[in-house]
Formats: structure tokens, C-alpha cells, sequence
């Protein structure tokens, strides 16, 4: 069974514009889909599932995100951590002001409140660009941390100013609290993740995205197409600032079941930034690629030098790790701006050639 | 409504009671002023010379502070210690020169932005990797007792340090106008293209730049050190120097030196009078927001050059 | 010479510019210049380099807010105005330095010209699929109607950064006709091509004029190549307008002559 497109041709635009044009690609799609549905709940330990699969599945959340806001629609941000901060805490007082409310609409509800923050700090996008901006969404980000440290309000005046995930049911699964099995919060976070990245890639192949992607690489013939920078940058901090929050409500309710601001510091915004640089500015693919890198890498890291009886320090870890990030983004960002995902559509484009190269 | 009387005129109130309080807070605000403008000012430079917002100048700032410091506690004089951190923060521009700078020539500005972020964090590891993460006590001898004058009382230190930036800006401005190499760093500022067409060489100006950049550096980060200890939080002193420069504006070596002190004036006043009525804690973000407020009426902040955009 | 008119129809104006001038700080770009341009013909407007030109084009299009005097467009004047208001209106242009979006396809970027057609809003957009895909389907006809005329088809689906200059001028060409514009303003559309891509590029032109009775304003260096293939022509200088007519008048006329031979220009 080889990687071909040959013999496959499109006989409708439609055919010719869905995600995976060649059939190839759709069975492993569909074979991946199984794989995670089914496989590896069945197979991966609760610990893996918690400490591996779940903040990954988290992480792509925020990764798409951003990526829909610097990777296309070209605004980078640095306050990434806020918009998650404000998605966690708008899902705990959702969750603990209406106890009857179903917890996906939480999350959307919890979403919808970062999207409308993120349009907020996003106005002045209009006047300032570049670095200007970049700078500008440090405000947000160090803004919201401190509101949320700050006002007893939003922890509902818990003196530890710790949030704490409630259990909630979904079909009569437990998927957060103490009760909810590794596997019912997987699920969860995944069918999510599966949801919100097929509507993200639906966004960014159709009219919106368009939109988006021409003010990235030339706003101002953007505008003499007709696009309305304002409006679209708005709906990029808008739609990006979603995404973002509800990876804040899954990180809080399902991924660490209790939380603090700071977990959402500024040092969580770069981490989703290197996410996006070295998994593929501008790809959806590459938000999940960036995720798994990040999460895994930490974990390599410090099972090398265990495994070769070689003792390092946490601390000499932790540094090391610094060096290996810093690394990897000029790296990236030298050898191939797109990142991983673009490393991926190369080797594919290799595999449809092979085994004759010219 | 009671809270917002006791928000808006209490500290007003405050202030017309006790004017001398006010204008030490004033003071105090504008010495630490002066020292964030030290910062910016190494962030300026290397836009000027070279388009880079360069995000590492915080990380470098760092560096130099940790390596006179170690050195030093290796048992070499400060002298010396100084003259090898000089020849480490010129081998550093070469290095990131050389690795990140030449290879992203003629790059999108936001993808040198974010290489340097890269950049942030490898200086980061890597330094306190070698020179190790404790806090480090820093005395190159400048008294810190209070001083009075004219009944305001002023910490001798920020004096101290006020003068040495505002030395440091002299020379920095001197060597702008009226040495060849700054002609040629204007030259490149203006069109990289067109300076290398006359002769100007391109990478030398960068190694130049960054290294005069990262003299700065090691003067802010002497000064920083020596008044909050050498450790990593002297990296965030950067995160301070973002808003006086979106205020001042990334290319004017003034702006960073009066968006400095409307920052550090505002912060303490706003600190000081303001802070304790809505939680305390406001220094992460008060610059910024005052920053952002700015930047609404002047897009290019206050001495930044106006843009007349083409196509 | 002038051109052999076919079956065209040069009917009312439809953008009149009256005493316009723009100054940037104390550079005076435009002083006093009034012309306008009748629906359905070929405008040309030439000068020396610096003449105000591409000015002149930034104001139509809403890029620039005139210091002083007005525009109207189909009878109306306008105010001041946003770039996008103005592609709202059905003006559309092309860029002296190309004008892409580099980071997509051929097919995209025209894709883009459609954008003020397509109406189906968030929701639908998020499920890309019922009315959201059948409205994609029916611009991406359009848009590869456009892509037959101009020929382009094996660059479809290339990222266009990667086409070389004189494809990259037909791309942005064919983003501008995506919008099916009424008035089309082209900025030097053939510097730096090479002959046969010019030929290319005036058959091209004539024929957007003659197919779909699209107005053109068009700014362009190469005398011969002006004088073939517009109705009228605007001479500016210094950005003032020194002549107004039809090709031959304003061969003869001796202030553009001096001019042209002043800055030596051929």
C-alpha cells in the first residue's frame, strides 16, 4: 500500500477543497481517530494518561489557539497564559454558581468570556503592530494574573486563592473531581480537542481564514481588498482567545483538578509560544506536533541521564531544558520557519515520489 | 460609590497634605526611572542599528551581571573581573551574530523578535548553568545612606546610579553623532541595503552594535545587581523596560530616557498613593496599562518616528 | 495612433477628480490636479518619476485622504474614507511592487479577491459545510474562470512566493479581476517585464476592457505600450497635471515633450 495520489482525480471543487484530498491520508485520519478513541484508553496506564496524554491534549487546545492568532492571522502574542487564566476561572464560578449546569456548556460559557477579554486587549491591535502589539498583550497577560490573585471574588474567597475543580458528570461519567477515572477525563479532553480542531481547520480554509492569513502577509493591500483590519483582527483575538480559555477550564477542571494564577504566568504563554514555532506557525497539525514535543521533551530530558546512571540536578535539568528550548526556537526559526508540520508534509512529499525521486 | 470617592480623591487629598512626601515619592520614582531607562537604552540601540527588537537584552543584562560577579568570587580583582566580562559580552555578540543574526538577514522583524526570545532563554540556562542560580551579593562600593536635600530625603545610591546612566547616555549620544562608526550605525539604521552599497560592512556593524548593547547591559546589570542582589529575577528587569520603550518609542534614545521616567514616576506615585485601595502588587502591570494608554493617542510613542505607510 | 475601437462603449464619467492636492509635512505630492475618468475607457496617467502618480491612484483608492479638493465616484463625492470602503465601492488595484499575500497559494490569494462576494457568516464558516461549502464552490467557479483567462492554471495550487516576478504580476492581476471591479486601477502592471510578458500583459488588459466593460486607470513607464492601448491620457510633472487628452495630443504637446526630455525619459 503505497502513499499515491496517482489515479486519484477530483472531479468536483468540493472533492478538490476537503482536509484530506488524497485517500491515503483519510484512512490514517480515520486510523489515528481509532487509535485514540479506543486503543489507548485501553492501553495507556492512568499515569500516562494523566501526565502524558492529557496535558497534551490540553496544550493542543491552547497551541490552536494561538496559532489561529500569530500563526494566521500574524498578531503575536505573549499573553496567552491570561487568556487561559480567565478561562479557568470563568468555568469555577460558573461551575460553583450554577451547580445544575452541564460542564461542556461551562466550558464554552467559560470560553466565550475569554473571547470576549481577548477582543478587549485586542482593540488596540488597530493602532499598533509588531512588537508594539506584542508588548502591548503583556498588559493582558500580567493584568489578568494579578486580578485574579488579587480579588477573593473570583476564588470565591477561598483564603488559599486555590481554584478547585468540582465534580461534575457528563452522561453519568464522572469527568472531573475526585471520582473521574484517567480514562473518563481523557475522553473528555479528547473529543474536545477532536471538536475544536476540526472547526479550527474549517475556519482557516474557508472565507475567514483567508481574510486572516492576508492581513498576516500584507495588511495593508488586505485592506485595499476590501478586508476590514479592525473587524478581522477582532474576530482572530476573539476566536483565538476561545480556544485558549477553554484549555485554561480543561487545564484547571481536568488536567491538575486544582489551580492557582500563577500556573498561568507569563512563562505558560512563552511555553504555548515555542509550541506553535517549533510545531509550524500557520498549521493546525503543527499546534498538535508542537504539544507532544513540549510535553514529551522534559520528560526525555530527564529520562536520559537516569537511564545512562549519569546524576544530574534538578536544577542543572531545569537549565538544561532552558538552553535545549532557547536552542531549538533559533533553530526552527533558521532551518524551517514552518516547523515540524512543514517536516512532515516534506517527508510526504518524498513518500509520493519514492522509491523514484525525480 | 464610597469606593470610588475614597479611589479617586483620598490620594489627591494625601498628596495636598503632605507635599513633601509627594515629591520624595517623585524623586524616588524618577532615580528608579533613570535605572529603567538604563535597560531600554540597550534595547534601543540594537533597533536603531539594526531593525532587531532584541528581547534577549533582559537575559544579557543577567549574563553580565552573573559573570562579574562569578568572576569575581573566583577571587579575580573587579577590575580584571570587569575587563572579562567586557571580552565575554563581545564574544557574545559575535556568537549570536554569527548563529542567530546572519542566517535571518532580511527575515520578517517578528521573526527576529521571536529568535530572540530564543536567544532569552538560552542565555538564561546556559549562564546560570556555569555560574550557578544562588543569589549573589554585589558591593563595587557606592554608600546607600539617605541624603537630605533641601528636606527631601534621597537614597545616595539612586544618585549615584542616576549619574551613571546619565554619563552613559552622553557617550552613548557622542559616539551617535560624531564618530565614523556611528555615522555608519545611523547609515545602517536607516536602509541596510543602501549602507551596504556604499562599503559599509553589514556584520561588523551588528557585532559593533551588540556589543555596545551588551556594555549597557553589563552597566545596568551592575547597577541592578548591586541593589537588588545578582540573581534571575534581574532577567525581568527587562519586562520593566517594554513599556518605557513602547512609551518612548524603539528608535529615539530620549524616549527611552523620558518614557523611563514617566514610567518609574508613574509607578511609584500610583504605588505608593493608589496600590494599597485595590490589592497592592500593581508594579507587574501598571507601566504597561500607562504604557498601552499612551500608545492609543501616539501609535509610534513619544519620540518614535511618524510612518508615512506605502505601497 | 490610438487604438482601433471594436464595439466598446465609453459611456459617462464615472470618478471625477477635481483640484485635489496632498502634502506630506511640507512635500507637496499632488497640487491642484483635476481629470476624470469615463465608464468603460482606458486611462492612462504618466509622468516622470516623482511626478505624483502612484499618489494620485493611493487617493482614488482611499489610501491617502486628499489635503484639499474632492473625488467624486458615480455621481457621489466621498468623504474621507478607508481603503476598504473604497473596495467596497468596486474599485480595485494592482501594486507597483507586488502586493501578494506571500504565504499562500495562487489560488488562495485570488480566492482572496472574492472575499467581499462571499456572505456566510461565523456559524456556518465553522462547520465549512452546507451553504458554507457550496458558497466556497461557487466562487472557486469564478475563480478559476479567472485563472482560464489568464492563463495560469499549472500555478494554481503553487505557494506565490516561489513564482517568478512576471507570473507574480499576472497572480495579483487576477486577485484584482476576482473582485469583478468596476474601476481598475493598475500600477505600472509591466516594469521590469520582458517583452513577450508585456505583449501578455496588454492582451490581457484589453481584453478585461473589452469582456467585461471593466474601466481601467493604469499607470506605466513604457511610452509605446500607452499610447497603444488607452483612450485618454493625464501627464503630471512635479505633481501638477500639465496635459489631458488623447494619445496624440499628448505626443505633441510641447510641455510633455520638455518634460519627458527635461528628465530623459524615453
Amino acid at each position: 500500500m503505497l502513499y499515491r495520489e496517482a489515479g486519484q482525480f477530483k472531479t468536483s471543487y468540493s472533492a478538490d477543497q476537503g482536509i484530506f484530498p488524497i485517500l491515503q491520508d483519510r484512512i490514517g485520519m480515520a486510523i489515528i481517530l481509532a487509535v485514540a478513541f479506543v486503543a489507548v484508553p485501553m492501553v495507556a496506564s492512568d499515569y500516562f494518561l494523566s501526565t502524558i496524554f492529557i496535558p497534551f491534549l490540553v496544550f493542543s487546545v491552547a497551541a490552536i489557539g494561538l496559532n489561529i492568532l500569530t500563526g494566521y492571522c500574524g498578531q503575536l502574542s505573549l499573553g496567552t497564559g491570561g487568556f487561559m487564566a480567565c478561562g479557568a476561572y470563568a468555568a469555577y464560578k460558573f461551575a460553583t454558581a450554577f451547580p445544575e449546569l452541564n460542564i461542556v456548556i461551562v466550558f464554552l460559557l467559560s470560553g466565550g468570556i475569554s473571547a470576549a477579554v481577548g477582543v478587549v486587549f485586542g482593540v488596540p491591535s488597530l493602532r499598533i503592530k509588531g512588537f508594539y502589539l506584542a508588548v502591548a498583550t503583556l498588559a493582558s497577560q500580567f493584568f489578568l494574573i494579578w486580578l485574579f490573585t488579587k480579588v477573593p471574588w473570583f476564588v470565591n474567597y477561598s483564603p488559599s486563592g486555590v481554584i478547585s475543580a468540582p465534580p461534575r458528570a457528563v452522561f453519568g461519567w464522572y469527568v472531573t473531581g475526585i471520582e473521574a477515572t484517567a480514562e473518563a477525563k481523557y475522553l473528555f479532553c479528547l473529543t474536545f480537542v477532536a471538536v475544536l480542531a476540526l472547526v479550527a481547520k474549517n475556519l482557516v480554509r474557508g472565507r475567514i481564514g483567508r481574510a486572516w492569513m492576508a492581513i498576516r502577509d500584507m495588511d495593508i493591500a488586505a485592506e485595499i481588498i476590501g478586508i476590514r483590519p479592525l473587524q478581522t483582527k477582532l474576530l482572530a483575538f476573539a476566536v483565538s482567545s476561545f480556544y485558549c480559555g477553554v484549555a485554561g477550564a480543561l487545564w484547571a477542571f481536568i488536567y491538575t483538578s486544582s489551580v492557582e494564577a500563577l500556573a498561568f504566568d507569563i512563562n505558560r504563554s512563552f511555553q504555548i509560544l515555542f509550541m506553535i514555532i517549533i510545531g509550524g506557525l500557520g498549521s493546525i497539525l503543527g499546534a498538535f506536533l508542537g504539544a507532544a514535543f513540549i510535553v514529551l521533551l522534559p520528560i526525555f530530558l530527564s529520562a536520559v541521564p537516569q537511564a545512562m546512571g549519569v546524576p544530574v540536578t534538578t536544577s542543572t535539568l531545569a537549565h538544561l531544558e532552558f538552553m535545549i528550548f532557547g536552542g531549538l526556537i533559533v533553530f526552527f526559526l533558521i532551518v524551517e520557519p514552518h516547523g515540524l508540520a512543514r517536516l512532515w508534509q516534506l517527508g510526504k512529499e518524498k513518500l509520493r515520489l519514492w522509491p523514484f525521486p525525480h | 460609590m464610597d469606593f470610588a470617592i475614597d479611589f479617586l480623591f483620598e490620594p489627591l487629598k494625601e498628596i495636598w497634605e503632605f507635599p513633601i512626601f509627594f515629591v520624595e515619592v517623585v524623586v524616588g520614582g524618577i532615580l528608579t526611572g533613570v535605572m529603567y531607562s538604563l535597560v531600554a537604552l540597550g534595547f534601543v540601540l540594537i533597533f536603531k542599528a539594526s531593525g532587531v527588537f532584541n528581547f534577549a537584552q533582559g537575559a544579557m543584562v543577567l549574563c553580565a551581571a552573573l559573570t562579574f560577579v562569578g568572576f569575581h568570587e573566583l577571587g579575580v580583582p573587579q577590575w580584571l573581573s570587569l575587563i572579562l566580562t567586557l571580552g565575554v559580552m563581545v564574544a557574545l555578540a559575535f556568537a549570536i551574530e554569527r548563529i542567530v543574526l546572519r542566517p535571518l538577514v532580511n527575515q520578517a522583524p517578528i521573526i527576529l523578535f521571536m529568535a530572540t526570545i530564543g536567544i532569552t532563554f538560552f542565555i538564561d540556562g546556559f549562564f546560570q548553568m556555569v555560574w550557578g542560580e544562588d543569589v549573589k551579593r554585589l558591593d563595587i562600593g557606592i554608600p546607600k545612606e539617605p541624603l537630605e536635600i533641601g528636606g527631601v530625603l534621597v537614597n545616595t545610591f539612586d544618585i549615584v546610579a542616576a549619574l551613571v546612566a546619565g554619563t552613559l547616555v552622553g557617550v552613548l549620544a557622542f559616539f551617535f553623532q560624531s564618530t565614523r562608526i556611528g555615522r555608519a550605525l545611523r547609515a545602517v539604521a536607516d536602509d541596510h541595503q543602501a549602507a551596504q552599497s556604499v562599503g559599509i560592512p553589514l556584520q561588523t556593524i551588528w557585532v559593533i552594535v551588540w556589543s555596545v548593547a551588551g556594555i549597557v547591559a553589563l552597566v545596568a546589570g551592575i547597577m541592578w545587581g548591586s541593589k537588588l542582589g545578582v540573581q534571575f529575577s534581574l532577567a525581568l528587569i527587562a519586562l520593566k523596560a517594554l513599556p518605557v520603550l513602547i512609551l518612548g518609542g524603539f528608535t529615539s534614545i530620549p524616549g527611552a530616557i523620558i518614557g523611563g521616567l514617566i514610567i518609574g514616576v508613574g509607578e511609584k506615585v500610583a504605588e505608593v498613593f493608589w496600590a494599597a485601595k485595590i490589592g497592592g502588587g500593581i508594579e507587574d502591570w501598571f507601566a504597561y496599562i500607562l504604557a498601552l494608554f499612551f500608545l492609543m493617542f501616539r501609535p509610534q510613542g513619544l519620540f518614535g518616528e511618524r510612518i508615512i505607510e506605502r505601497v | 495612433m490610438g487604438r482601433a475601437h471594436i464595439a466598446r462603449t465609453i459611456g459617462d464619467t464615472l470618478l471625477k477628480v477635481e483640484n485635489v492636492s496632498l502634502g506630506f509635512g511640507g512635500v507637496k505630492a499632488l497640487t491642484d490636479v483635476s481629470f476624470d475618468i469615463a465608464k468603460g475607457e482606458i486611462r492612462a496617467i504618466i509622468g516622470p518619476n516623482g511626478a505624483g502618480k502612484s499618489s494620485m491612484l493611493n487617493c482614488i483608492n482611499g489610501f491617502y485622504q486628499p489635503s484639499q479638493g474632492s473625488i467624486s465616484y458615480k455621481g457621489v463625492v466621498r468623504g474621507a474614507m478607508r481603503p476598504y470602503e473604497a473596495a467596497r465601492g468596486g474599485i480595485a488595484r494592482t501594486f507597483q511592487n507586488i502586493a501578494l499575500f506571500k504565504g499562500m497559494s495562487t489560488l488562495d490569494n485570488i480566492m482572496t479577491g472574492r472575499l467581499l462576494k462571499m456572505k456566510r457568516g461565523f456559524f456556518w464558516q465553522c462547520l465549512h459545510w452546507g451553504p458554507a461549502q457550496a458558497e466556497e464552490i461557487e466562487h472557486r467557479e469564478t475563480v478559476e474562470r479567472v485563472i482560464d483567462f489568464l492563463e495560469i492554471q499549472a500555478i494554481r495550487k503553487t505557494p506565490v512566493g516561489r513564482l517568478p516576478y512576471g507570473l507574480q504580476k499576472r497572480v495579483e492581476l487576477g486577485r484584482a479581476l476576482a473582485a469583478e471591479p468596476e474601476l481598475l486601477l493598475l500600477d505600472e502592471p509591466m516594469a521590469g517585464m520582458n517583452l513577450e510578458e508585456k505583449e501578455d500583459m496588454c492582451r490581457f488588459i484589453l481584453d478585461v476592457n473589452e469582456q467585461f466593460g471593466t474601466t481601467i486607470a493604469l499607470i506605466e513607464h513604457d511610452m509605446g505600450v500607452v499610447m497603444d492601448i488607452s483612450d485618454r491620457v493625464v501627464v503630471l510633472e512635479y505633481g501638477r497635471k500639465i496635459a489631458d487628452g488623447t494619445p496624440d495630443t499628448v505626443k505633441a504637446d510641447p510641455k510633455v515633450i520638455a518634460a519627458y526630455l527635461g528628465t530623459g525619459h524615453g
